[in-house]
């Protein structure tokens, strides 16, 4: 499936090679004339990019990366990767890529100081509960008594304080790493990420662990709505939009989520 | 007045005139300048950001909160176990040896390691050990992890105090008849210990600036706060924030300690 991916991205990009030379949509507006300059996380996660290789289109995220370049006139070899931190992603000041893709939720507050394109996944959150808590219900009283941990930087924390409300103070770590090394010492019962990063830990990470509920994506006012980031006032932006629109008009986004976050279907919604 | 006394008055006036002049120049130059370079603007936003301070500013200083509980617990225990390490590093008897070398040992180890990876190693090794709660918790281990790195560094200062205190008061008291261990009670640590106290202060400021490594195993103390503040709103004016709640408190920590050095030079010139 990813080869026909990347192979009909490249059929695209080389019918429309000729074009993008007449004024193309992106023209000009690169860091490198010819060239889509894409961040990713460091390291990059599954189901997001495939052991961490985000040239080789596998994986979610990778794979939309080449479908947005194709769709806006790059051919494959044109798309270099470079790895950026979250702080580095936020500087003020230039950057070093055209637009960065890690699992970004768009925010009022964030879109202040960054740009975000169109959103091109909506991500329920879901809970990760550790080997001897996976007995928990999916209600909302039965989670608040657990002991919480989640990722300081995403927008769990304040779903967390918002939705679940603890009864104790949940612990905060700095990446996906730390919060499993605190629910195998048995410091957290529970975790919130986003559903392909929940099925991901407790598929491959922590063992007995067990995702119990989602959150329904449409239910809470905030959804998740993953975007790619870009300097303020980027002239790309409408580029992507344009293209990320056309993807999900052509049905193509869609099929790249079924392939690559098929799982995510399955898990019991959390009623609230 | 005196000639000499004009003239020395002239001398301070004139110099006085010269500091005020230049530092008014270089904050002129900062003030003016810094906001006229095409970037201001932006790093304005995102670090002197107003909004985002006055938003965040008491959720960060509820946070602080943990950093001092931390501290006060850290502190004491840092002191004594320092004070320990140090007393064995100077056992003079042959059979007390082997706690000159744990002495040594540990100074060494615990000097050498990065906090942080202390801080990783005790916090999440031990209690993955499989203790039970509240035993695990990240404040106990974490804390330890401070205490054992802190203790490496305030027992090398306790030592280098013992040592500033000469033999021959050593072998006065001991001449009068004192035991050992009175000696060294009564006569080498009241004199060592006050001769390291504003080497000990700098140790206390460095320490309350290291608490927020325990962020990295799960407390939400103030570092890990205005972290979780700049992730929501993609700004680094929490960060700000957060440092200046630091300095509110090192500051006059550092004057003190100052103080306290100048005067140790005072009294002993």
């Amino acid at each position: 499936m990813a080869k026909t991916l990347s192979l009909a991205a490249m059929t695209l990009a080389l019918t429309t090679s000729a074009a993008f030379a007449a004024g193309h949509c992106a023209a000009d507006k690169t860091l490198t004339e010819g060239k889509l300059t894409i961040a990713t996380g460091n390291p990059a996660y599954y189901p997001w990019v495939l052991d961490d290789a985000p040239e080789s289109g596998e994986g979610f995220e990778a794979a939309v990366a080449y479908a947005v370049a194709g769709e806006m006139g790059f051919a494959a070899e044109d798309v270099v990767w470079v790895r950026s931190s979250f702080d580095e992603a936020i500087q003020p000041g230039a950057k070093n890529f055209d637009v960065n893709i890690q699992q970004y939720s768009i925010s009022a507050a964030r879109d202040e100081i960054v740009d975000f394109s169109m959103p091109y996944y909506t991500a329920p959150m879901a809970v990760l509960v550790s080997p001897n808590a996976t007995d928990t219900e999916p209600t909302l009283d039965a989670l608040r008594d657990l002991k919480w941990g989640a990722m300081g930087s995403t927008t769990a924390v304040p779903k967390l304080a918002n939705v679940i409300q603890p009864t104790s103070d949940p612990l905060l770590y700095g990446d996906n790493a730390d919060v499993n090394a605190a629910m195998s010492a048995n410091q957290i019962d529970a975790a919130l990420f986003d559903l392909p990063t929940a099925l991901f830990l407790s598929a491959v990470m922590i063992e007995g662990s067990k995702v119990i509920g989602q959150f329904a994506p449409d239910a809470s006012d905030n959804p998740d709505q993953f975007g790619m980031l870009m300097e303020e006032g980027n002239p790309l932006k409408s580029c992507v939009d344009d293209a990320l629109v056309a993807l999900t008009e052509s049905g193509e986004l869609a099929a790249i989520e079924a392939t690559w976050l098929q799982d995510t279907t399955g898990v019991p919604l959390i009623d609230f | 007045m005196t000639r000499r006394a004009r003239y020395e008055a002239q001398q301070r006036k004139r110099s006085l005139m010269i500091a005020a002049t230049s530092t008014l120049a270089v904050v002129a130059c900062i003030v003016i300048f810094v906001p006229m370079t095409p970037g201001w603007e932006k790093v304005q936003r995102s670090f002197f950001n107003g909004a985002v301070l006055a938003d965040t500013f008491p959720k960060l200083l509820d946070a602080f909160k943990i950093n001092l509980m931390i501290f006060s617990w850290s502190a004491p225990a840092i002191a004594i176990l320092g004070l320990l390490i140090a007393l064995a590093r100077d056992a003079k008897s042959p059979a007390l040896f082997p706690l000159r070398i744990f002495g040594a040992t540990f100074t060494d180890v615990f000097r050498g390691v990065p906090v942080i990876l202390t801080v990783y190693l005790i916090g999440f090794g031990i209690p993955g050990l499989g203790l039970p709660r509240p035993w695990n918790s990240p404040y106990i281990w974490g804390s330890l992890a401070l205490i054992l790195t802190y203790s490496a560094y305030v027992a090398e200062i306790f030592r280098s105090g013992i040592d500033s205190v000469h033999q021959s008061q050593r072998s006065a008291a001991l001449s009068l008849g004192l035991s050992e261990r009175q000696v060294m009670r009564d006569v080498v640590l009241p004199q060592a210990i006050r001769n390291v106290v504003p080497s000990q202060m700098n140790m206390l400021i460095a320490l309350q600036k290291d608490v927020s490594l325990l962020s990295f195993i799960g407390p939400v103390e103030i570092f890990r706060q205005a972290g979780v503040f700049k992730s929501l709103t993609a700004n680094f004016t929490p960060y700000v924030g957060a440092a200046i709640i630091f300095l509110i408190v090192t500051i006059p920590a550092t004057r003190y300690a100052d103080y306290l050095m100048a005067k140790q030079m005072r009294d002993r010139s």
